[in-house]
């Protein structure tokens, strides 16, 4: 088996898997929902949002892949690793729950991702700036979408208003990641390959409170006590049983040459 | 008959049939050959896009350049989307084009950048879409704030209203929203602006 955490990894690589991690795991979390969503635009709209989260993810594991030099490619990277070589944010391996957990959990990761992005952009790698100038727009798109979400559930009747409450409250305590940073998000930011992390934490609050306020919802507090570790792989227990269904098929018929 | 152009013509009638292949009929360039890149446009003209085949991969602003390099033909085309599943299909479909069209061994490569967005749409591309029923982007590509910004206005492109109203962000594909019509009470897809 292969296992990335025992290779020497780059500071780089490990970002770029943090990057294809998280929008594989989230793009995963709303494939699950097919066949489950609460209205068929809905459906669809689950589906559209995952299938670019998965078209980012290849982006972003493909360069990893060919930087790590292993002769692997993204779909090794995504299906053949286990959860704790993982490096997506905690937040997006959260289960699906209720509509409002679905959207909360959108909303927060694509105001981070937006900004990201953003910041990506204007990386000193051209191969990321290029992934990320492709990835913005559709993340626009899905943070529009989900804030109108959050927006609607939060300022819409007394029991919307209670679950979107709920859910913000209970996803809240893996936001923590989205505004600290550790030594590998410092020292991309000073090889001027990804954004200043304590901007990108500005400006996710900024975002964060300008929708929350609009939906009449409490934000949390930023000083509560949050989950760390996702992005050097320690991951909470949903992370296992998400890959056990996507890795199934692949780790079954390893020699599959045509799906 | 071979086909007029700029070419030489093979020496068809003088060969065994089952020794020519496409190119030696048609006329067209073989590898090594500087060929025109009109009319390597003009075969990708007639390859309609797998989700929406009113339009072309020309028409929808996908073939970003078409080069000869070391006598091999270039083509490179864009995703619309990160995920699009058709992105394999569409690629697949010109290669497929180029060698029925006598161009051997063309090579189709991806590129991101600049990423694609519906300004690249043809005038034409974005009439056929409205023909076929498909209202095409409104205005150009720009980043909306989140709170207090109306949505466009979509014309119905089977009645002409403008009294219509969104009802998902997403459709049936990937690069288009669902709208309904208030006054002939159609559903229509969106080609969303991006």
């Amino acid at each position: 088996m292969h296992n990335v955490a025992q290779k020497t990894q780059t500071p780089l690589i490990a970002y770029l898997l943090r990057l294809g991690d998280s929008a594989l795991v989230l793009g995963q979390r709303s494939a699950q929902l097919c066949g489950k969503a609460p209205a068929l635009e809905e459906e669809m709209a689950l589906m559209n949002v995952g299938l670019d989260l998965f078209g980012q993810a290849r982006n972003w594991l493909t360069y990893a892949a060919e930087l790590e030099g292993e002769g692997h490619d993204a779909d090794h990277l995504a299906f053949r690793r286990d959860a704790q070589d993982f490096r997506n944010l905690l937040i997006v391996e959260q289960p699906n729950g209720d509509f409002a957990d679905t959207m909360g959990r959108q909303f927060l990761f694509d105001a981070w991702h937006v900004h990201l992005l953003d910041g990506l952009t204007q990386s000193s790698d051209p191969r990321i700036a290029e992934v990320a100038a492709k990835s913005l727009k559709e993340a626009t798109y899905h943070l529009r979408r989900s804030s109108e979400w959050v927006m609607r559930l939060g300022d819409g009747t007394e029991e919307s208003h209670t679950r979107m409450q709920r859910a913000l409250d209970n996803l809240w305590r893996f936001t923590g990641e989205l505004t600290q940073f550790d030594e590998i998000d410092q020292a991309m930011f000073e090889a001027g390959i990804a954004p200043d992390p304590e901007i990108l934490a500005t400006r996710w609050k900024a975002t964060v409170e300008e929708v929350l306020e609009e939906a009449t919802l409490v934000r949390p507090s930023y000083d509560t006590w949050m989950y760390t570790g996702g992005k050097v792989g320690h991951h909470t227990e949903h992370l296992g049983f998400l890959l056990a269904e996507m890795q199934y098929l692949p780790r079954t018929y390893p020699d599959a040459t045509v799906w | 008959m071979l086909p007029s152009g700029n070419h030489p013509s093979k020496p068809v009638d003088d060969w065994p049939s089952s020794d020519l292949i496409g190119s030696d009929r048609s006329g067209l360039p073989r590898a090594g050959d500087e060929g025109d890149i009109d009319a390597v446009r003009a075969v990708l003209q007639e390859v309609p896009d797998p989700e929406v085949p009113v339009v072309s991969v020309v028409e929808l602003g996908i073939v970003r350049d078409i080069e000869w390099l070391d006598g091999r033909l270039v083509v490179s085309v864009t995703p619309t989307y990160s995920g699009c599943p058709a992105t394999e299909v569409i690629e697949q479909h010109i290669h497929e084009a180029l060698v029925a069209a006598g161009y051997p061994d063309p090579l189709i490569q991806r590129r991101l950048s600049p990423a694609w967005t519906t300004d690249w749409l043809t005038e034409a591309g974005r009439e056929k879409l409205r023909a076929y029923g498909i209202a095409p982007p409104v205005g150009s590509a720009s980043k909306r704030s989140l709170v207090g910004q109306a949505d466009p206005v979509v014309p119905c492109p089977l009645c002409g209203s403008e009294a219509t109203e969104r009802v998902s962000e997403f459709g049936s594909t990937a690069c288009k929203a669902l709208y309904r019509c208030r006054d002939c009470l159609e559903p229509f897809d969106y080609f969303k602006c991006l």
